[in-house]
């Protein structure tokens, strides 16, 4: 029968043929989606330094809210390639929504979480569907401009806000009616635990996923995921409103643990401040923002007693040594030295 | 009527140090492409050696202004070899992190040499006091101001409009592979004109000392406004910058004086639209 088919048909039925599937790419694909023992590591970290450094809760739940800050910005700046230098427009309207809300609405905790997210996912995406219509230069200055532009409303808007006087009043219930804040930030510190995994292994997950997948694709080249028929400006919009939502989160959980929210959230000082944490960690890389924000928070701590005017100095230098030597960031001299040490039989 | 011309004459002062310090910042990103977040640390530098020379040592307006215009020319000759170069053609993100450490850099030294507190200015005895004009009487250094404005840039025109080193620097800009096989050395050329646009970012920080109070965040607070006269104006123009200057000098002005309860917003709200409008500036090309 097969000797009355023609030569074209057979070649044909030849190409159809699906190739076997090579074992081992499908492994390493699956293999990258499954949790290593290592991204372990800093659970066990936090809830080591938790008995450990009883005494530094209050700096330790300031470093967990940094750490999701950072993350939130991983997804729009390492993830989409979107180079920002408002994103804390987002984490100032989280805590200013969440602050308002406890001082004047409800003091329940949770819901000014979904208070502080809601706003701020609000905001990224109305100024995302203005932003990410521009490119390169024009998009980084439009970031700072709706920065300035919230800066200057809330500092305007004292009757609601406090202005230059910063939020007072932020009363914050306990949690589900039974864990009260306490003065030596322990619940506080385990909240900001509580919420940092949370929103781990939501970021987590939509990394790994085809949506994630397709962001790298989008920093990687544009207009190739335009020739494809990707929605590019479409998923470039999802993922910079997720990662506001985030970042309001982070936002509220200051202006919940402090019970203070101030001007300086919305400045320029906390989004350079954050694009830095995130680039000395690693970015793209979902653990930079984890290695990053707690050795910058650290640093700051130790350094500011001993000369606090010097801070920022040793700062931009770091910035200047990072760029110009080690673009990858800790996490990327941990690769290299790996890599170097596989190498060696 | 009073209010409108008030507004017009401090809105024209306020313009004329906007587009001195932010036309070198044109040229850079057109010529090279490069993000320099940090131009606003060369005004601000400017403005504390002009405003310390005539303080502490007495040193004459004039030769105040001169000295901060070759010091920071030659401070910034030395970061654009040293440094700057090379980072041409690196990433913006690099770009951005690069010159946000000088940022950080640079406020951490000036606090540390002058302390935190905004610079005393001190205006020449020959340029205080009001002029008459008829009218009405305006304050006399902005007067000044205005008027050095206007030769300043007539000088800069005439430089890059009518020289030989202003035509190799708009070949250039419209077209930097075709200037280099022509044989025009392109390195020399910006690191000429990135001197050059920095020395005049110091002049427009001497000069605007009491509009820009000088002080350590000098160069985060006002980066909004030099960006955006650039963003507006469109890269690698000297028109387009002088135009969004213009716009942002009058429409920061009026907003200030006629609705002092609302501040800045409603111009960022106008920049954002008008960028929306023309992403790559009024006078960008595509």
């Amino acid at each position: 029968m097969a000797s009355d088919r023609p030569v074209w048909a057979s070649l044909i039925a030849l190409f159809k043929q699906r190739a076997p599937a090579d074992v081992s790419v499908v492994e390493t694909l699956v293999r990258r989606h499954r949790l290593r023992a290592v991204e372990l590591l800093p659970w066990i970290l936090t809830v080591v330094a938790y008995y450990l450094f009883s005494d530094y809760l209050a700096l330790g739940s300031q470093i967990l809210i940094m750490i999701l800050f950072a993350l939130s910005l991983d997804l729009v700046l390492g993830y989409a390639g979107i180079v920002t230098l408002g994103h804390s427009a987002f984490f100032g309207v989280g805590a200013y929504a969440a602050g308002i809300y406890a001082a004047r609405i409800c003091g329940e905790p949770l819901s000014g979480l979904m208070v502080g997210a809601t706003a701020a996912a609000l905001v990224g995406w109305t100024s995302g569907l203005v932003i990410l219509r521009t490119q390169g230069f024009t998009l980084l200055m439009l970031t700072l401009a709706v920065t300035a532009l919230l800066a200057e409303a809330a500092n305007k808007a004292s009757f609601i806000t406090g202005g230059a006087d910063g939020l007072q009043g932020v009363d914050i219930a306990p949690i589900f009616g039974w864990f009260r804040f306490d003065m030596f930030g322990r619940v506080g510190y385990l909240y900001c635990l509580a919420v940092l995994f949370l929103c781990w292994l939501f970021a987590r997950r939509l990394v790994h996923s085809p949506f994630g997948r397709s962001l790298i694709g989008i920093r990687e080249n544009t207009a190739r995921m335009h020739a494809i028929g990707s929605p590019v400006r479409r998923r470039l919009l999802t993922v910079y409103t997720i990662s506001a939502a985030l970042a309001g989160v982070a936002g509220a959980l200051l202006a919940q643990t402090t019970q203070f929210v101030g001007l300086t959230v919305l400045g320029f000082q906390r989004s350079g401040e954050i694009v830095i944490m995130l680039v000395f960690g690693g970015v793209g890389r979902l653990y930079g923002a984890f290695v990053g924000a707690s050795l910058y928070m650290i640093a700051q701590d130790q350094i500011a007693k001993l000369e606090p005017e010097f801070w920022n100095f040793w700062i931009g230098l770091l910035l200047v040594v990072l760029v110009m030597f080690a673009r990858g960031g800790v996490l990327g001299l941990v690769d290299r030295v790996l890599s170097l040490a596989r190498r060696k039989p | 009527m009073e209010a409108l011309t008030s507004i017009l004459f401090h809105g024209l002062a306020y313009a004329m140090i906007l587009y001195v310090i932010s036309v070198g910042l044109s040229v850079t990103m057109g010529l090279m492409g490069f993000v320099n977040l940090a131009h606003g640390v060369f005004a601000m530098l400017g403005g504390y050696v002009s405003v310390t020379l005539m303080n502490r040592y007495g040193v004459p307006f004039a030769l105040a202004l001169l000295t901060s215009f070759i010091a920071v020319a030659l401070v910034s000759i030395v970061l654009e070899r040293t440094l700057y170069a090379r980072l041409y053609g690196a990433s913006e993100l690099e770009q951005v992190l690069f010159t946000i450490g000088l940022i950080f850099m640079a406020g951490a030294l000036v606090r540390y040499a002058w302390g935190p507190l905004p610079q005393p200015v001190t205006l020449p005895t020959a340029l205080s006091g009001q002029l008459d004009f008829g009218f009405r009487s305006f304050p006399m250094y902005r007067s000044f101001l205005i008027a050095a404005g206007f030769v300043l840039i007539a000088l800069l025109w005439i430089g890059v409009e009518r020289t030989n080193f202003g035509a190799q620097l708009r070949a250039a800009v419209d077209n930097r592979r075709m200037a280099e096989s022509i044989g025009i050395d392109t390195r020399l050329l910006f690191s000429l004109a990135f001197a050059l646009g920095s020395g005049l970012a110091a002049l427009g920080g001497s000069l605007g000392a009491d509009i820009l109070a000088i002080y350590p965040g000098y160069a985060t607070e006002y980066l909004v406004y030099f960006l955006m006269v650039v963003a507006i104006g469109g890269l690698g123009s000297l028109r387009g910058p002088f135009v969004a200057a213009l716009l942002l000098g009058f429409g920061d002005t009026a907003c200030k004086y006629l609705i002092p309860e609302l501040g800045s917003f409603f111009v960022f709200l106008a920049m954002i639209g008008l960028l929306l409008w023309r992403p790559t500036g009024l006078f960008g090309r595509a």
